[in-house]
């Protein structure tokens, strides 16, 4: 089954996407930031990459143009969790390489549809 | 691989249904005057409806709400104003939706041909705004349409970088109708000079079905700005007649050319409303409110500690400790009892499930009557058991109709008599002495006893020299066949008339009761039991057999004095209680049984009521008060008449509940085939009318 990487600080937030991905049969690694997330991405590969904008340590931004940097990352998909629907942060994050957006908030539901776009 | 989402379907369906209800009542309200927070209300829970539907797969209920939801967005957002017909057709598009959820909730999705028409409506309304701006809006106006769109896409190079495969895109498309892709490789260059990493593929998509704009626009929503992108809907699509009109729409007349084919179903729609139950999920599954569970359990655990003290008192029992035995006894008594009616608190719901449905039939009622009705509910809060709510609601509904088709006069005639133009129709329930009262009533015309009692004559249901009191005339309206209105309407003449409403109450051990004062208004009182499945009887002894009698029939009970006794005509027995005359009926002989004395003098007699008749019924024994669980005879054997069902006694043995009114009949029909002259006045107030 395919893979994510999980990333964002918020712990409830994390859980939330990490439970329904997993009952969707989906792995799931978790990361509390764009440094941790980065390491796993150089000791792993994952097929999809899910992470949150405002983030402790590297932020989301920075993460996105750092995985675009690895080899194994340059196709894989990553989305971008912002907060509000506001173009300016879609915009910012596929400017840095995202491939798409999910609006916070979210229902379980909505996820698993837009994952339905990027893998599966 | 996705989330077994039908553990929530049934969440989802009941979140629904209270979402249509809600835009229903909104919908009502709106017809009194436009309201913003009343429409935001609607919208939201369209929108729920919309988004929940989407959610779970059920495209047809989305793209159906969808159109419903975007006419309210107009009106919410002034674009719009509030008409009567636009009220009148999200009200049918309501019920449209009801119709599709119970459809799908029975597992068998159909998009009814309803759906389509109104579908076509809401668009024809839509556009009917749009045809005040230019025409392009018109077209664009349409969300969706039953063709289909073309999408021209052509990635920028750099697309796959972005982590997009357009190949998946082409998957979700293809689940929202049939897809086919057409392939354009001529931006591929030469092999030597080709980069692996760059898209050079263009595609041209044909999508058919009914799918909106947004909903393909979405798909491609994180392409923006890495493809060019060409949606346009497919030759034809402005063609379509139904997007016709819109250029005309200022004309009443081209809207109202569609509309006619909805109305020329009625039945269908009718058939929409009364369906609103699937029977079997409905009695599946009860909502209680959580006090009540909490007070069950507060029950249950008096119940354990009462439990541990009688076992506690077992050991080493002697007779000194009787007093605290027969205490503990006392109060698991009372503990068993509490925890009855508690539990029998649970099936019991507020009677607003069955109010609910009246505003919207009212509404609809009214206006196909030409009648200005306002609908006045009280005491909704009044709980009755479940069972007892649906099965009042049918006869609830005829009430209603009848007092909307026959009591509410025109406005022109309520005038003429002197009355407010708008009538009043009160639908009130109480609890009363062990009883759920409904009543129904309203300010109308009332019943013109003159014409009921000519009528009752005329088909030979009334003794012609018979002099009838005012309220046997108005009983008169409960026999079968009879009816007050002049002609049979649409509203009235369903079939079921005024005696099969009395049935139904009868068989919920209810009665009915009827006031009416000619000009001033018509009463119709209905009383029930509060639960079916309980009975609070006097046990008696006739002959060898114990037999139970509902308490709430029992007047009073006494022992015969022989001067207060005479017989009429050698044949009917009656008993003169204070001054009034009560006929006597021998249980043990409409039974059948051996017992009661051809003498009655000091014999019991319990004196009962039932439809506003008393009569006494001669018994045996007197024996206990007792709170009885009704187990049906005929499920367990067969109708019996003059029983109403059976009950299992604390020693074991089956003990038969007397149905009252049965006996009544039957000691009638026995009294009649024994005599048939010499009619013994007003002293017998039964057995005028078989």
């Amino acid at each position: 089954m395919a893979s994510v990487l999980a990333v964002d600080d918020s712990t409830s937030m994390r859980n939330m996407v990490s439970f329904t991905l997993k009952s969707a049969g989906y792995e799931v690694v978790e990361a509390a930031c764009g440094q941790e997330a980065l390491q796993i991405a150089q000791t792993r590969k994952v097929d999809l990459v899910l992470t949150d904008i405002n983030m402790p340590n590297m932020d989301g931004l920075s993460l996105i143009k750092a995985l675009r940097a690895l080899p194994t990352y340059r196709f894989t998909p990553i989305l971008t969790l912002t907060t509000e629907s506001a173009a300016d942060m879609k915009q910012r994050g596929k400017a840095a390489g995202a491939t798409g957006w999910i609006v916070k908030p979210f229902n379980p539901e909505q996820l698993l549809a837009v994952m339905k776009k990027v893998i599966g | 691989m996705a989330i077994n989402l039908s553990q929530f379907h049934q969440t989802f369906f009941e979140e629904s249904l209270e979402g249509l209800q809600t835009m229903e009542t909104g919908l009502l309200n709106l017809g009194r005057g436009e309201d913003l927070e009343q429409i935001n209300t609607i919208f939201r829970a369209a929108h729920s409806i919309k988004g929940g539907s989407g959610t779970f797969g059920f495209t047809q209920i989305s793209s159906f709400t969808h159109e419903i939801e975007t006419l309210l967005d107009e009106m919410r957002n002034g674009h719009r104003h509030t008409t009567p017909e636009a009220v009148d057709l999200l009200l049918r598009s309501v019920d449209c939706l009801r119709e599709m959820l119970g459809a799908v909730k029975a597992g068998a999705p159909s998009e009814p041909e309803r759906a389509r028409l109104l579908t076509r409506e809401l668009q024809i309304m839509l556009d009917s705004a749009a045809g005040v701006a230019d025409q392009a809006k018109a077209v664009t106006a349409a969300p969706s349409g039953p063709e289909g769109w073309r999408i021209l896409l052509r990635p920028m190079p750099h697309l796959l970088r972005t982590g997009n495969d357009p190949v998946r895109l082409f998957r979700l498309l293809a689940e929202l109708g049939q897809l086919d892709a057409h392939l354009d490789d001529s931006g591929v260059p030469p092999f030597a000079e080709m980069d692996p990493e760059e898209c050079y593929l263009r595609w041209e998509l044909t999508l058919r079905g009914d799918v909106a704009r947004e909903r393909v626009q979405e798909i491609f929503e994180w392409m923006d700005g890495d493809c060019e992108l060409d949606i346009s809907p497919l030759p034809g699509k402005q063609d379509e007649p139904a997007i016709a009109p819109a250029q005309e729409s200022t004309l009443p007349g081209s809207g109202s050319q569609v509309l006619e084919n909805p109305q020329a179903l009625p039945v269908d729609r009718r058939s929409g409303t009364d369906r609103r139950q699937p029977p079997a999920s409905d009695s599946a599954s009860i909502r209680v409110r959580i006090d009540k569970i909490d007070a069950l359990i507060n029950m249950v655990g008096e119940l354990v500690i009462t439990q541990a003290m009688l076992s506690q008192l077992g050991e080493g029992f002697d007779m000194g400790r009787m007093e605290k035995l027969r205490d503990g006894l006392d109060q698991l008594e009372r503990n068993t009892h509490e925890l009855q009616e508690s539990i029998m608190r649970i099936r019991m719901l507020p009677i607003s499930f069955a109010f609910n449905r009246f505003p919207r039939l009212v509404h609809d009622l009214s206006q196909k009557l030409g009648k200005k009705v306002s609908l006045r509910l009280s005491g909704e809060q009044t709980e009755l058991d479940k069972t007892v709510m649906e099965k009042i609601s049918d006869p609830l509904v005829h009430l209603v109709r009848n007092a909307l088709d026959h009591g509410i006069e025109s406005p022109h005639d309520r005038v003429a008599a002197g009355k407010p133009e708008t009538g009043v129709l009160h639908l009130n329930a109480y609890h009363h002495s062990g009883n759920i009262v409904v009543e129904v009533s309203d300010d109308g015309a009332g019943i013109q006893k003159v014409r009921l009692l000519e009528k009752a004559r005329r088909q030979g249901l009334a003794a012609a020299d018979e002099d009838l009191t005012d309220d046997k005339i108005l009983e008169l309206i409960f026999l079968p066949g009879i009816t007050t209105a002049q002609e049979i309407s649409d509203v009235s003449g369903r079939g079921v008339g005024m005696d099969v409403v009395r049935r139904n109450i009868r068989e919920l051990g209810g009665n009915i009761e009827i006031r009416s004062v000619e000009g001033q208004g018509t009463t119709i009182t209905i009383r029930l039991p509060l639960t079916l499945a309980i009975l609070d009887g006097q046990l008696v002894r006739i002959g060898r057999e114990n037999c139970i009698i509902p308490l709430t029939s029992i007047c009073e009970s006494l022992q015969v004095e022989a001067q207060n006794v005479s017989a009429i005509a050698g044949q009917v027995e009656i008993y003169t209680l204070r001054g009034s005359h009560i006929p006597i009926i021998r249980l043990a002989g409409v039974f059948g049984l051996n017992g009661n004395q051809p003498d009655l003098t000091n014999s019991l007699l319990v004196v009962v009521e039932a439809d506003g008749q008393r009569v006494g019924l001669v018994v045996d024994e007197l024996l206990g008060q007792q709170q009885v669980v009704i187990k049906s005879l005929e499920t367990n054997f067969k109708r019996v008449e003059g029983v109403s069902g059976a009950t299992i006694l604390g020693d074991g043995t089956v003990a038969l509940i007397v149905d009252i009114a049965g006996v009544i009949a039957l000691s009638r029909r026995s009294m009649e085939r024994g005599r048939e002259s010499e009619r013994a006045g007003s002293a017998v107030p039964i057995g005028e009318r078989a």
